[in-house]
């Protein structure tokens, strides 16, 4: 009988049975890259929208205050998308025939919600409470990143678990004064941590990592 | 597979009742009788045969070639990315809405006319969830099962949803113009062929509309029926003292109860109120022991006699017979000392009296809603004789404004409709196609009216039968007003426009009447600012719709003298053999709530059957006529019969079945088509509530029936403790000396420390009375899902919290005790140390908080957990697609999907907010500020949720109570839910007896 398999058979054998760790490794680590990859994440991806509204402009040239539109940041869980109202507070008076606007004055006059892209869309099963973080010391920057350098909308960090534990486990690295809170222009100073440690210890702001803080 | 046919040895029960010593519990007849069938079933965690497909005829190998399949592609979605979704602002965003945060809105929760003021949850215009309204007399902040569901009804997709002529679907207005004609007919004979039947209603602007409709048309009638109405009340109040009166107690101030066959703890619209005060004198604290002493007789075993010091189980139709026999004890021993009592209950009765007239002005005898006449005169006697008129019972003119004996109201409208005399019928709201009296032959008497218009809910049987049907809208949609048990006004405002176009019964008569298109708003506001003219009235308005009551308008208390003669002789009771007893259902209802599948899954007190209603025996009748369980028997009354499936019901009167109506409805929607049994088929207008003559033929097959009595089960294990008031003032630490709890260094992990709040809850066994309304109010706060009857049988049921039935005793009149059983919140908890990927952990506050998206439903956390409170989604139960059922979700807690196992939660939801709250505002969480949904809807505060690091909270005084401990304390779990022991205040004279 003669045999099946040929010498070099053996070798291939010893290389693919050492290689596979290889492999195995590989596609793990390659799965945990995309994973985290702006791909999957959408993360500094600009959303496309209905109508293209400039943070950069209204908050960094124009100065107008986060709570101006996002009006419930303060009080509850969803920091608000400004009714359609807010855009015609001041647009019925300015750029009243701009091309741009005209799903605005449209969704005004037809009573229609304007349907934004959702930037920032955590799972349903999460549960974020923006008032407590703003009540705490945590800024809008800190999470969204610099809106009023933003042209179009997009998302400045993963919103993965992991980073939201990043500050849940260590909240002096990113807390800053409670006056501070709202400004897009604050700069975190050389010694956060010694006065994150103050302000974690003025603010009783707690390290809250059990499951039910934002799972239930 | 399990045996299909389980014998129930009677026998058996006996011995082993017989050989046990003293104190024993058990939940079942089969575990009485330690059946093979039922040890089987314990030794499994699940089921037989509960993981299989039993519908599947594809078996094993095609399961694993589906599996492996499907197995590669849920790798594959694994890689997706989530959706992109959309986010829809307002136009104009209304001023008091916050996104996020719920708004609540005051309105009322009619059933049978009489309402129950409530404060409705709004999630940006859905209202998602019901509490009770603090202020409102009925309520006190609690509410019943039956308000706790009714927002599930407002979504039911099975309502009706378009006006329909012969089902043809017409226009609002194409209705208003034939409706005009035929009256436009009726106006040269004032109306003589125009007839309106309505349920019973109390709404002051809805009776001031029709008087307005029947002075147009003088002869035209307005007819109500209440299938399940409050006949013998009426009928009483009109024998006793000529006129009609409505009847209400304070249990707060009594210290002894006699209940003739009532209920009154858990039926009806009171109900709510008398447990509150019922509950506030049995309580024992200490030393301060508040208890007042409950005798209850009855036919039926209820809730209401469970919580009895003494009860005794006669047939409905003796009840009038022992009643005498009490009021012309208590006549004589008012008269001339005591006078002793003959008859098989003497030494009862006389007890009874003797006590009842040691406490003249402190005691009440109160009737059954469904008992007969004369035992209500009786009690009105009764009351009269001990001085407890204007003290514990108290008089008042009716809440109708048209107080008609419902079936005389409904004969003559038949009558009128045989005669030929109507010519156009407007039935606003019932569905006496349904539930008329049998011998009525209402459908076939109907028919001879030419024009017959059908408003309601559902296109139920009764609009089969109308040309005419017109969507109703739900209460929840529409502006009305309504009485409380006591007279107190609620004005109801809408929470959501109406979602399938429903019209009101006001915007009917109105387009009836001169104003076609004036909106109930309209109508109601105009009929109060008619009472409240002036300038102030905008105010008064706003108030008064804020609050949910309209002031000074509880109707005044009001002096009747008993008419002499009223009370007359006991008659002999008519007929021979076996009684049948009518009793609405304690979930659906008269049938009207048929298909809410949060009541139908609901189990009912003491049988705990869902989805099915039965033919409800005692032991020994059923062992006399060698019944079981599920046995189909023909049930032959007055020439009628009905087909039922029968239940052996531990206490229930020898010689009497009782069934409930509300059951075989054939157009009530998917959820409630062909469940259980029409028990109005046997029920005619001469015996609306019982009558004897029963025949019992068994058709010789079986019928499965879902009950939850026997899912999880105690083996025998100390789970509940009762004891009796005096073996606590001897010795207050009898509870401490039988549980037996492990020092706290037993275990082998270190104990966790709990710094900030430390969360726990306290549950008295002698408040709670059994009513269900914490099942249903977790079930709505928490999305949970409703499985379906071949789903309960497999033990499947959902309900996070449930309600623990155990007897002590004979099966023939045994002890009864109720226990809420939510999560443990162990402290060194079972369910967390196996769980592979730390989907339930523990938190900083003490919770066992599992999360959903971690699970992958290894299920090994059910099978470790003692108290079996773990629910694992067998199959995608949730409804991820009908449209109306996801606005009622509450948006604050995840849909649980298939494969994932879920369990209360202690409302982590609530406390999260609530401690966002203070934490914003600097401060800590006041005691009472978090309260779980099972808590905040109890009318007897058996539940109390708190922080137990706080030794000035409600719950950490309770747990230090002597009566306080823990179930199944022995295998050190350290549960944060405890126990206060059930107690009891018999009468040492009857105990010795």
């Amino acid at each position: 009988m003669s045999q099946i398999f040929h010498h070099s058979t053996n070798t291939l054998s010893r290389v693919s049975i050492f290689g596979g760790l290889f492999i195995v490794g590989f596609l793990v680590w390659a799965w945990a890259e995309l994973n985290a990859s702006t791909y999957a994440t959408r993360a500094k991806v600009p959303a496309d929208q209905p109508v293209p509204f400039s943070h950069e402009h209204h908050v960094g040239g124009l100065g107008i205050d986060c709570r101006y539109c996002h009006t419930s940041v303060e009080t509850s869980s969803f920091a608000n998308i400004p009714p359609s109202k807010t855009c015609m507070n001041c647009h019925t008076q300015i750029w009243n025939n701009a091309v741009m606007l005209e799903p605005v004055r449209d969704s005004f006059r037809t009573d229609r919600s304007i349907r934004w892209t959702r930037v920032h869309d955590l799972p349903d099963y999460v549960y974020f409470n923006h008032s407590i973080h703003v009540a705490k010391g945590v800024g809008c920057t800190t999470c969204h990143g610099q809106v009023n350098k933003m042209p179009l909308m997009w998302q400045e960090n993963s919103l993965q678990m992991t980073w939201c534990l990043d500050c849940h486990r260590q909240p002096e690295r990113f807390v800053r004064p409670k006056s501070e809170v709202f400004s897009v222009t604050y700069q975190p100073p050389p010694d956060q941590l010694e006065l994150g440690r103050k302000l974690v210890a003025e603010y009783k702001i707690q390290s809250l990592t059990s499951c039910s803080t934002c799972h239930r | 597979m399990s045996k299909p046919y389980q014998y129930l040895d009677l026998a058996a029960v006996r011995a082993h009742l017989g050989s046990s010593r003293g104190r024993d519990y058990w939940r079942s007849l089969e575990e009485l009788a330690e059946s093979e069938g039922f040890q089987d079933m314990l030794e499994r965690e699940f089921p037989r045969q509960a993981a299989e497909w039993t519908n599947d005829t594809a078996g094993r190998r095609h399961f694993l070639k589906v599996m492996g399949a499907s197995m590669a592609l849920a790798g594959l979605g694994a890689c997706t990315r989530q959706p992109i979704e959309t986010i829809m602002p307002y136009v104009r965003q209304p001023e008091e809405v916050i996104p996020g945060k719920p708004l609540f809105f005051a309105t009322a929760v009619p059933v049978a006319g009489i309402a129950t003021g409530v404060l409705v949850e709004s999630h940006m215009g859905r209202p998602t969830k019901v509490e009770g309204n603090p202020e409102h007399p009925a309520s006190l902040g609690a509410t019943d099962a039956i308000a706790q569901a009714s927002v599930l009804d407002l979504y039911d997709p099975d309502r009706s949803q378009t006006l329909t002529y012969l089902g043809d679907i017409r226009p609002w207005s194409s209705f208003l113009g034939a409706a005009r004609e035929a009256l436009n007919a009726q106006i040269p004979k004032g109306g003589a062929g125009l007839r309106f039947l309505t349920g019973a209603i109390t709404s002051p602007s809805l009776a001031d509309q029709f008087r307005t409709l029947l002075a147009k048309y003088p002869a035209a009638k307005w007819h109500c029926y209440e299938p399940a109405g409050r006949y013998a009340q009426l009928a009483a109040a009109r024998q006793a003292f000529g006129q009609p009166v409505n009847t209400y107690y304070r249990l707060a101030s009594a210290d002894v109860i006699l209940a003739l066959d009532s209920d009154f703890l858990c039926t009806g619209p009171t109900s709510v109120r008398y447990a509150a005060d019922f509950a506030s004198r049995r309580s024992v604290r200490g030393n301060q022991i508040a208890m007042s002493r409950f005798y209850a007789v009855e036919s039926t075993a209820t809730p209401t006699g469970a919580k009895a010091d003494h009860r005794l189980p006669v047939r409905a139709a003796d009840v009038e017979a022992f009643a005498a026999a009490v009021a012309s004890s208590v006549a004589a021993s008012g008269a001339a000392g005591s006078q002793t009592a003959t008859g098989p209950h003497a030494a009862f009765i006389a007890a009874l009296v003797k006590d009842l007239a040691q406490h003249r002005g402190t005691s009440v005898v109160i009737p059954g809603e469904y008992q007969s006449t004369a035992v209500h005169v009786l009690a009105h006697a009764i009351n009269a004789a001990l001085g407890n008129v204007g003290k514990t019972v108290v008089y008042t003119d009716p809440l109708d404004p048209n107080p008609v004996d419902d079936f005389e109201s409904l004969r003559e409208l038949g009558q009128d409709m045989d005669a030929g005399k109507v010519e156009m019928l407007v039935i606003a709201g019932g569905n006496p196609v349904y539930n008329a009296p049998a011998d009525f032959g209402f459908t076939q008497r109907m028919s001879k009216v030419k024009l017959r218009i059908h408003m309601g809910l559902y296109a139920d049987e009764t609009s089969e039968f109308c040309q005419w049907h017109i969507p109703e809208a739900h209460f929840l949609e529409t502006w009305s007003d309504a009485r409380a048990y006591d007279g107190t006004i609620t004005i109801m405002q809408p929470l959501i426009q109406p979602l399938y176009f429903g019209r009101s019964v006001h915007e009917m008569l109105a387009a009836f009447g001169e104003t076609p298109s004036q909106s109930p708003y309209d109508i109601v506001k105009g009929y109060w600012n008619r009472q409240h003219p002036g300038a102030d009235f905008e105010d008064w308005w706003r108030k008064a719709v804020h609050d949910g009551i309209v002031p000074n308008t509880a109707l005044p208390a009001k002096t009747v003298a008993l008419k002499t003669g009223a009370v007359t002789p006991p008659r002999p009771v008519e007929g021979q053999g076996i009684e049948i007893v009518f009793r609405p259902d304690p979930h659906v209802f008269d049938g009207r709530f048929a298909n809410n599948g949060w009541l139908q899954e609901l189990p009912k007190p003491l049988t705990k059957l869902t989805w099915d209603n039965a033919a409800l025996v005692s032991p020994a009748t059923a062992e006399r006529l060698k019944l079981q369980n599920e046995d189909l028997v023909d049930l032959e009354y007055r020439g009628r019969k009905v087909r039922a499936p029968i239940w052996i019901l531990p206490g229930h009167a020898n010689d009497s079945v009782t069934v409930h109506l509300g059951y075989g409805r054939t157009r009530a929607g998917r959820v409630g088509n062909r469940a259980g049994f029409d028990a109005y088929a046997l029920r005619t207008s001469d015996a609306p509530w019982f009558g004897s003559g029963l025949a019992i033929r068994k058709a010789g097959s079986k019928f499965t029936l879902a009950s939850t009595q026997m899912h999880y089960d105690m083996m025998g294990r100390q789970i509940v403790i009762s004891g009796t008031v005096e073996e606590y003032r001897k010795d207050p630490h009898f509870v401490k000396e039988r549980a037996e709890e492990p020092p706290k260094e037993l275990s082998l992990y270190p104990g966790y420390k709990y710094e900030g709040y430390a969360w726990g809850m306290a549950i008295d066994q002698t408040a709670c009375v059994g009513c269900n309304a914490c099942v249903v109010a977790c079930q709505a706060e928490n999305n949970i899902a409703v499985v379906g009857k071949d789903q309960v049988q497999k033990m499947r049921a959902m309900h996070w919290l449930r309600i623990d039935t155990y007897h002590k005793g004979s099966p023939d009149n045994p002890e009864t005790y109720f226990q809420p059983l939510p999560c443990m919140q162990c402290e060194n908890a079972p369910c967390e140390l196996v769980c592979p990927v730390q989907a339930t952990s523990h938190s900083s506050e003490g919770l066992n908080d599992m999360v959903y998206n971690r699970c992958v439903g290894t299920r090994y956390c059910a099978n470790n957990c003692p108290y079996k409170v773990r629910r694992f989604n067998f199959f995608l139960y949730s409804d991820w697609n009908t449209p109306s059922l996801k606005l009622q979700r509450n948006p604050d807690v995840s849909v649980r999907s298939r494969g994932v196992m879920e369990k209360c939660t202690y409302c982590v939801q609530r406390i999260s907010e609530a401690k966002i709250e203070a934490e914003k505002e600097d401060r800590t969480l006041k005691d009472g500020e978090v309260q779980t949904a099972c808590q905040g809807v109890c009318p007897t505060q058996a539940i109390v949720f708190g922080d137990i690091n706080d030794s000035s909270s409600r719950v950490a005084k309770l747990k230090a109570e002597q009566l306080n401990y823990s179930l199944l304390a022995e295998l050190n779990t350290r549960p944060r839910t405890t126990y206060l022991a059930a107690l009891r205040n018999p009468n040492p004279e009857i105990e010795k007896a």
